[in-house]
């Protein structure tokens, strides 16, 4: 069977759905934190299908999204620097990466 | 022979997502999360996306990857795998992404632009590098100068948050 877009959309959100259960399932943040990343990544592969799969007017592919992708992953760079700084001034103050254990905002 | 390509890649990507919510070790679950970033370059070279595909490997199999390994290294976290485990977090997960995938196929059934299969690209067109570099200096110029000033936002940002003691 030949693959189509619908196979390429269908990784994605299938990767975006683990993604999202992992997000409920774990309790260590740094974990939480990669599935993020992983979703953020699997919406990409979706913008990349569509970009390759319409066609512009002369046949090429539609490098829009390709140049949106771009801005994507600076933006998503950042965001893990800046988070990962998040998690160690957490860290510090803590001495746990266990969202169970921090809860002082509830109370 | 891309056929089988794709469904390998695939299940490469699909098969490190699940470890990395599978696995109780954080190291193992990083390893898993570089499977899975290799696996969705390479569908991305397969649709022709050299640059993207490379840049995925280069930034988050590389750069970002490391990052987590680092911080993981740096805060010692195996000690804490032992504690008890909690079904109703892991049910409701669970449900909900099953829920997800079900919608997922039910509204793809129904999109019919998606049946369409790949068109060879035109003979002798611009390089993809070459068209996003174009497109980049010319019409995404300011969005260009825009995220430049983000990541310099963030490095400072990074610097500051990290710094021991805030006086």
């Amino acid at each position: 069977m030949e693959v189509t877009l619908n196979h390429f959309l269908f990784v994605s959100g299938l990767l975006f759905a683990i993604g999202l259960a992992g997000v409920l399932v774990r309790r260590n943040v740094i974990v939480i934190f990669m599935c993020l990343e992983l979703m953020l990544s699997a919406a990409n592969l979706s913008l990349v299908a569509f970009s390759r799969y319409n066609v512009t007017p002369g046949g090429d592919a539609d490098y829009n999204a390709q140049v949106f992708l771009f801005f994507i992953i600076t933006v998503a760079a950042a965001e893990v620097a800046v988070g990962l700084a998040i998690i160690v001034a957490l860290y510090r103050a803590k001495q746990t990466t266990d969202i169970t254990q921090i809860n002082s905002m509830k109370n | 022979m891309l056929d089988l390509l794709f469904y390998i890649f695939a299940t490469l990507s699909v098969v490190g997502a699940l470890g990395v919510i599978v696995n109780k070790n954080p190291v193992t679950s990083a390893f898993s999360l570089i499977a899975a970033f290799i696996g969705l370059a390479a569908l991305f070279i397969q649709l022709d996306a050299y640059l993207v595909g490379i840049i995925q490997i280069l930034v988050y199999g590389g750069a970002v990857m490391v990052l987590f390994l680092f911080i993981i290294m740096l805060m010692d976290l195996p000690s804490e795998e032992r504690r008890k485990f909690g079904w109703g977090p892991v049910a409701g997960g669970i449900l909900l992404g099953c829920v997800f995938v079900v919608q997922l196929v039910r509204v793809l059934a129904d999109y019919s632009a998606g049946s369409r299969v790949m068109q060879d690209l035109p003979v002798g067109a611009a390089s993809d590098v070459e068209q996003i570099g174009k497109l980049m200096f010319t019409q995404y110029y300011f969005p260009v100068q825009v995220v430049g000033v983000l990541l310099l936002v963030a490095t400072i940002g990074v610097v500051v948050l990290s710094k021991k003691e805030l006086d």
